[in-house]
């Protein structure tokens, strides 16, 4: 165990300790004792930026299940060091921020400072890791720390709800990622990434290749919330604003990004995985964005922008893996596409975490997230202003913030599409730069509705709760940071390309050697006109909002997703609820006509199907005349049983039956068993007798109602039970071991009759147990005889 | 008579069926008992019926009928009757406690 895997498991280490120190410090705030450690893990991880984009990754290895090739292997290169630096980074500013935000007196600081912190370590497990099957471990403590955060306050219905519905389906993703770990483990017979990296000539031409680049995919769409699996994003808003800020906006919706950039080597050759990737990442783009124009909600909008923009980063990686197919004249613009994508995810982490930590601020000033109750708040919380205004310009892609840069860059990547002769790039590319565009205007609105329906306009005291005013200044720190960072990169955007987005580049293409040089000014191009006229059209529609929003209304809920998912959940527990009630009536004739139908079924099919069937008479004995006697004998009683209309009659017939059966005994030498079955015959019949005696006659006997289906089932079983048996003695497949018996009776046992022998010498155990079970059932007898509960008759 | 013996075990077995699937207690107790003599004859009649003279050594026979199915019977006929008492006691009891013995009638409970 090395100190790096230290580092990844010291949250869970801590998180063991929380409710200790929560118990132990009622008067510190739990989220003091819990904020060096991100910090530590910060610094520590920054230690490692000059070792990543100088040589080789840093690879740590920890034995865990070693006969099934499971290691924790802990790997830092340029990708995994850009996630960790992310995670701890932004997750010291959201706990700084949530010491502010959560209350002491009023919450359960503990639980939710455990369930952070478990979310924490297994995000780091999660991009830290080099073995699936340890990724896919960590994968799934996201998802379950993720459902335990947006359900914290688990007395409000809709934090129930939110919380199942990313849990179902982010689950769903993962389950079918580790199907799609189990196939490129059939397919490389390691878990290695960087052994199966190595390998991915193999793979490419493997039959299973399609499959388990599907069932990634699946599990990285779901995870970052792609359409149609971005439902469950806007839901998990119920959970509080540093959770929203944290991981639904800049740490765990990303780790499916982190996939599709970690296996990128691996499947990046396939035209399905740019088209899927790049076509879904587009369309969510354009969904999330259109979609977020129509919510109230400040949290909601948010939501829905960061579904746009991990569209945008999608389909940027998606692009970007065409670069592998096009030796052609400049690299530049094709790996230009995946610069965009990790330049992006940067940005967007900064001011994504901002703005969410404003609207956290607004909601705890004001008690209320609604844009058609809020305004003129900009008097008021003039530094909360500022900040909304930094966060929601870049995030339109304003200069000069660092959103301008990535969304040029982002312009660059889709107008350069046509170009790539791939795939049939060059006819349905055009496509991508278009929805790109229309998408870019959609969020310049939503931009521009999150920041100046807040602050400006009329201040509408009546309807808030609280009066507003400026929020501490501990709360502000976070968001000043991290707006810092966003002007910061704006102004100067190089200062990460060479130690931080180069190293995690070469990670995603390990075929390409980058220079990524981000210029601020590029002169007057065709991108650049793109985003004018983003600015010009956003702003007139921004304008004339109230005119065209009724459009919002034509599109009818009933298609909505939500909707979808919701009929789709309830269908499928009414559906196994009927289908329940269908064949689970109570009725013990039902189950046992299923049994009974299967028993001929099956048996019956067997038979034909394997040519079973086979009436050899070679070794049959002859029929002697009185043995045609007494089968007529039994053959009359048993089937009178049937017609027989007294409880008496059944009875005595069944009698009847014994004492033939006993007769059959004797005629096929077996004197013991005819012994046997005399006397207990009697018994049964006199214990029947006895029985029914005692019970009260109140009702009319009569005879058996006649049902077509027991009379098929019967005659079935009966037939099928005929065919085994004559298939059976006609098929003898090795002599009997009963000569060992024969023989040695009387030389070993010092017994003559056979049957006893065996029963009490040869096979005593039997015997031993089958006086046990006369045992137990001459105490049930007595018991249930006996025995009454208190109450009972 | 190996055929012959097939054909009532099998005719016992549709008998067997039929009671069991009915709605009266007694009867479906009268088919398990049914039941339980086609299978001991079907064992017998599996190890071969009349192949020589009773398993007792006495006898100075040179062939024996095989005795292991017919060890294997008698333990099956004791277990048979104490599972047959066992049912007609707690069926009797059943009609005491719950005034009926249809089954159809003895559905469902509280929990559900």
């Amino acid at each position: 165990m090395s100190l790096l895997h230290l580092a990844i498991i010291s949250p869970f280490l801590l998180a063991v300790l929380v409710p200790i120190l929560y118990k132990l410090f009622k008067k510190v705030h739990t989220g003091w004792f819990i904020l060096p450690l991100p910090l530590v893990l910060f610094v520590y991880f920054v230690s490692f930026v000059s070792a990543t984009s100088t040589s080789q990754p840093i690879i740590e290895s920890f034995t865990w299940i070693e006969a099934l090739g499971i290691e924790f292997t802990a790997k830092i290169d340029g990708l995994g060091l850009l996630f960790a630096l992310l995670i701890t980074g932004i997750g010291t500013l959201v706990i700084l921020y949530s010491i502010y935000y959560l209350s002491k007196d009023k919450e359960k600081l503990n639980t939710f400072y455990v369930y952070l912190l478990l979310f924490m370590g297994a995000m780091l497990g999660v991009v830290l890791s080099d073995n699936l099957i340890v990724l896919y471990a960590f994968w799934e403590l996201t998802s379950f720390s993720s459902f335990l955060l947006i359900g914290y306050w688990y007395d409000r219905e809709k934090s129930r709800y939110g919380a199942q519905k990313s849990m179902l389906i982010t689950v769903f993703g993962g389950l079918s990622m580790l199907g799609g770990i189990i196939l490129l483990y059939i397919m490389t017979g390691t878990f290695s990434i960087s052994e199966i990296i190595a390998q991915s000539d193999v793979i490419f031409t493997h039959p299973l290749f399609v499959p388990a680049l599907l069932c990634i995919l699946l599990g990285a769409f779901t995870k970052s919330a792609q359409f149609p699996f971005h439902i469950w994003l806007p839901d998990a808003m119920e959970a509080p604003t540093p959770v929203s800020a944290y991981l639904h906006s800049a740490t765990m919706v990303k780790a499916g990004i982190y996939l599709v950039a970690r296996m990128s080597p691996v499947f990046a050759d396939h035209a399905l995985w740019l088209w899927l990737i790049a076509g879904f990442g587009i369309v969510t783009l354009f969904w999330g964005s259109f979609s977020a124009v129509k919510q109230t909600d400040l949290k909601a909008i948010l939501a829905f922008s960061t579904i746009s923009q991990l569209g945008m980063i999608m389909s940027l990686l998606g692009i970007g893996a065409a670069a592998l197919h096009f030796d052609g004249i400049d690299d530049k613009y094709h790996t230009i596409a995946t610069t965009a994508a990790v330049f992006h995810l940067i940005n967007h982490a900064t001011f994504k975490g901002s703005l969410f930590m404003v609207v956290g601020i607004v909601d705890h000033e004001t008690g209320t997230r609604d844009i058609r109750r809020l305004g003129g708040l900009m008097q008021l919380m003039p530094i909360t202003f500022t900040l909304a205004i930094i966060g929601s310009f870049s995030m339109a892609g304003l200069p000069p913030f660092n959103g301008f840069l990535s969304k040029e860059m982002f312009f660059t990547a889709m107008t350069h599409i046509i170009d790539f002769n791939v795939f049939q790039l060059d006819t349905w590319g055009i496509l991508f730069p278009v929805i790109a565009w229309i998408a870019s205007v959609f969020t310049f609105i939503y931009s521009m509705i999150l920041v100046f329906k807040t602050f400006t306009g009329k201040f509408q005291p009546e309807k808030l709760e609280k009066k507003p005013h400026e929020a501490p200044i501990g709360m502000l720190i976070s968001p000043i940071i991290l707006a810092s960072l966003v002007i910061i990169i704006g102004f100067f955007p190089n200062i990460l390309s060479v130690n931080i987005i180069e190293p995690a580049l070469s990670a995603i293409m390990p075929e390409f050697l980058f220079e990524v040089h981000i210029s601020f000014w590029h002169g007057f191009n065709l991108e650049l006109w793109m985003t004018i006229g983003v600015i010009v059209l956003g702003t007139l529609l921004y304008l004339s909002l109230a005119k065209w929003r009724k459009i919002y209304g034509l599109f009818p809920e009933k298609l909505a997703l939500n909707k979808a998912y919701d009929h789709g959940l309830l269908f499928a527990q009414n559906g196994s609820l009927k289908m329940t009630r269908m064949y689970m009536n109570g009725s013990i004739r039902s189950y046992l006509i299923y049994i009974f139908a299967f028993f001929i079924a099956i048996l019956s099919s067997v038979l034909f199907s394997q040519n079973a069937f086979k009436i050899d008479l070679e070794h049959a004995s002859d029929v002697r005349y009185y043995e045609i006697l007494l089968v007529a004998v039994i053959v009359i009683a048993s089937v009178a049983i049937l017609f027989a209309k007294s409880r008496l009659t059944s009875v005595i017939l069944l009698g009847a039956v014994g004492y033939t059966v006993a007769l059959f005994f004797v005629n096929f030498r077996a004197p013991d068993l005819a012994l046997t079955q005399l006397v207990i015959e009697t018994i049964s019949v006199s214990l029947f007798l006895l029985c029914f005696y005692h019970l009260p006659k109140k009702r009319n006997e009569e005879r058996m109602a006649f049902k077509a289906t027991n009379l098929v089932i019967s005659i079935g079983v009966g037939a099928v039970v005929t065919l085994i048996a004559l298939s059976a003695h006609s098929t003898k497949l090795f002599e009997s071991i009963s000569q060992y018996y024969v023989e040695n009776t009387y030389t070993e046992a010092a017994g003559k009759n056979m049957v006893n022998v065996i029963l009490v010498d040869f096979r005593g155990f039997d015997t031993l147990f089958e006086i046990v079970v006369l045992a137990i059932a001459s105490i049930g007898i007595y018991a249930m005889i006996k025995l009454r509960m208190k109450g009972a008759k | 008579m190996e055929t012959l013996m097939s054909i009532l075990i099998g005719l016992f077995f549709a008998i067997g069926t039929y009671l069991i699937l009915t709605k009266s207690l007694l009867r479906i107790i009268l088919g398990t008992s049914i039941i339980s003599h086609g299978v001991h004859l079907l064992i017998l009649t599996m190890g071969g019926v009349k192949a020589g003279g009773p398993p007792l050594l006495g006898f100075e026979e040179i062939t024996f009928t095989d005795p292991i199915p017919q060890a294997l019977i008698l333990t099956a006929i004791v277990i048979n009757f104490a599972t047959t008492a066992l049912f007609l006691v707690l069926s009797y009891r059943a009609y005491k406690v719950i005034g009926t013995d249809n089954t159809e009638k003895m559905r469902g409970n509280e929990d559900e």
